[in-house]
């Protein structure tokens, strides 16, 4: 209760640079933000191509249609497969039409065969599982050919391994700098406040005393701070949303998260500072 | 009881601030240190308040060893001591209550408490009108006794004043002194740095030990009776007044 009031005192009777602090703070963590933001859109685009990742088993003519009914039950309960769809050789024609737009009339009725679709299940769609599957569906007989561009799904997989590697570099680094930068704010006003500690320790106050209202003060300084980095960072999103192409936001789950290490960055900063001070003294 | 065996400071190899210095102080008694400056008086009030640690020797406080002393010891031990210095050393955005009651927070008194420990000794420096008062509206002499409001605030067995009365003028200066001889007839023990002279001279009953170069050179409990009681300072003219150019040469100084 004292610590979290010396710690408004501290706050209040030195506003300037508490806001200094706070803004500093946010433009670490906006920084990182917009970072995040770039690879939660990098990542939602992968995912989107990754849907489309699909085994499709080309059934011969004349197939009976309950043989296909049991090899589709068998199939959609494979571990990997999250759904297939029968496609008959209407239905094909149809699509292929679709798919060509202005060629559409290159098809004739019947040229193309039936066949099953076969979708994954998230985070199986790579290499090893996709062929995997296309070897067991190759095995029944009314299969002629399995297709699953397996070179197409072994880059998208090596693009999604490089960005998740970069992302996590980047991201590391940039958290690396925004807390260098919030350590050095937090430690100028542990600076700014070294008579007051002085005093404190000669009036007989602990260590643990003296630490409590700086760790209150970072904390709650991060927590501002990351408040006010979701904000810029919602403020840019909008601007590239509406003015250049369609992106995604952070899910309130990520926003959380980024909340939590706001507090957590502000604390650790503080705690370091004023130990390495309280060292000394 | 206070106690330093052979204590030795060094802060580096050729600044040495002090070397066997040897001394007991009870509890009740009065102690001037003097000395010219950079003598060891400082030095020894920061050992005692362990602020420094002896780099050779014991100093014990109220029981507990300054080498081997764990940092909460010391806290411990602070809320025992009062501490005073030349610069008074307030928190200058809060009032003279605010400062007093500061030391009473830090040690975790109940708060329903405080409000009423602080009126009393602010009453007893004689600042119970002043008690809302900022360290910029009062004069030298009232923080000056603010802060040894502070100092007492936690009831303390020794009072350690580092040259309270250095920012003083002559007026301010005897009350200050009659406030810190006051509290040690109350039973606290005092224990002033000091380079005026006058203010030892006047003294009774007061113990005097002087340094020079680090080294004891005078102590008033070994060398009685106090009628013949001269420190090599104070048996000599001191030409006017106590500051730091006019201090005589000690016997055998070459400076």
């Amino acid at each position: 209760m004292l610590a979290a009031r010396e710690a408004f005192n501290a706050s209040r009777r030195a506003p300037l640079l508490s806001m200094l602090g706070i803004v500093t703070i946010a433009f670490s963590l906006f920084a990182f933000g917009l970072f995040a933001l770039v690879a939660v859109n990098i990542r939602h685009a992968l995912r989107n191509v990754e849907q489309r990742v699909e085994v499709r088993a080309f059934v011969s003519e004349g197939t009976p249609a309950d043989a296909i009914a049991a090899a589709m039950a068998d199939i959609a309960v494979f571990p990997e497969v999250a759904k297939v769809d029968y496609i008959s050789q209407e239905g094909a024609l149809e699509r292929a039409r679709r798919d060509m737009g202005e060629f559409s009339d290159v098809f004739e009725e019947a040229m193309l065969p039936a066949s099953l679709d076969i979708h994954l299940r998230p985070g199986l769609r790579n290499p090893e599982t996709v062929e995997a599957v296309a070897d067991r569906v190759k095995s029944y007989q009314f299969v002629d050919d399995v297709r699953y561009g397996e070179e197409w799904v072994r880059k998208l997989y090596q693009l999604r391994t490089i960005a998740a590697g970069t992302g996590l570099g980047l991201g590391l680094a940039f958290a690396a700098v925004s807390i260098i930068i919030i350590g050095a704010t937090i430690r100028v006003s542990v600076l700014a406040r070294a008579r007051e500690i002085a005093i404190m320790r000669l009036v007989g106050a602990t260590d643990s005393f003296v630490r409590a209202p700086f760790l209150i003060d970072g904390f709650v300084k991060g927590i501002l701070g990351a408040v006010l980095a979701v904000g810029l960072t919602w403020v840019a999103y909008r601007l590239v949303d509406t003015q250049l192409f369609s992106v995604v936001f952070f899910d309130p789950r990520l926003i959380a998260v980024g909340l939590v290490c706001g507090a957590f960055i502000g604390l650790l900063g503080s705690a370091t500072s004023v130990w390495s001070h309280l060292r000394r003294i | 009881m206070i106690r330093l065996h052979d204590v030795a400071k060094e802060y580096t190899r050729t600044r040495v601030a002090l070397s066997h210095v040897t001394l007991q102080i009870r509890r009740g008694e009065f102690v001037f240190l003097i000395g010219p400056s950079g003598s060891g008086k400082t030095t020894i009030l920061k050992l005692l308040y362990m602020e420094e640690k002896p780099t050779h020797g014991d100093v014990w406080v109220s029981g507990v060893h300054a080498t081997t002393a764990k940092r909460k010891e010391i806290s411990q031990l602070r809320r025992r001591l009062g501490i005073v210095f030349q610069d008074f050393r307030l928190l200058e955005d809060r009032t003279a209550e605010e400062n007093v009651a500061f030391a009473l927070e830090v040690t975790g008194a109940p708060s329903s408490a405080i409000p009423q420990r602080v009126a009393r000794v602010l009453t007893q420096v004689g600042l119970a009108s002043k008690a809302t008062h900022l360290p910029r509206q009062l004069s030298g002499g009232e923080q000056q006794r603010v802060a040894i409001a502070r100092a007492l605030v936690n009831d303390p067995y020794f009072l350690l004043a580092d040259e309270p009365t250095g920012n003083l003028d002559d007026r301010a200066s005897r009350g200050v002194i009659q406030l810190l001889r006051d509290i040690n007839a109350a039973g606290t023990s005092v224990i002033m740095a000091t380079h005026d002279l006058e203010i030892v001279r006047r003294a009774d009953n007061a113990r005097t030990i002087e340094l020079n170069h680090g080294r004891v050179v005078f102590d008033s409990a070994e060398t009685p009776p106090p009628e013949t009681r001269y420190t090599p300072l104070l048996g000599q003219p001191v030409i006017g007044g106590p500051s730091e150019g006019n201090w005589p040469p000690l016997p055998g100084d070459s400076r």
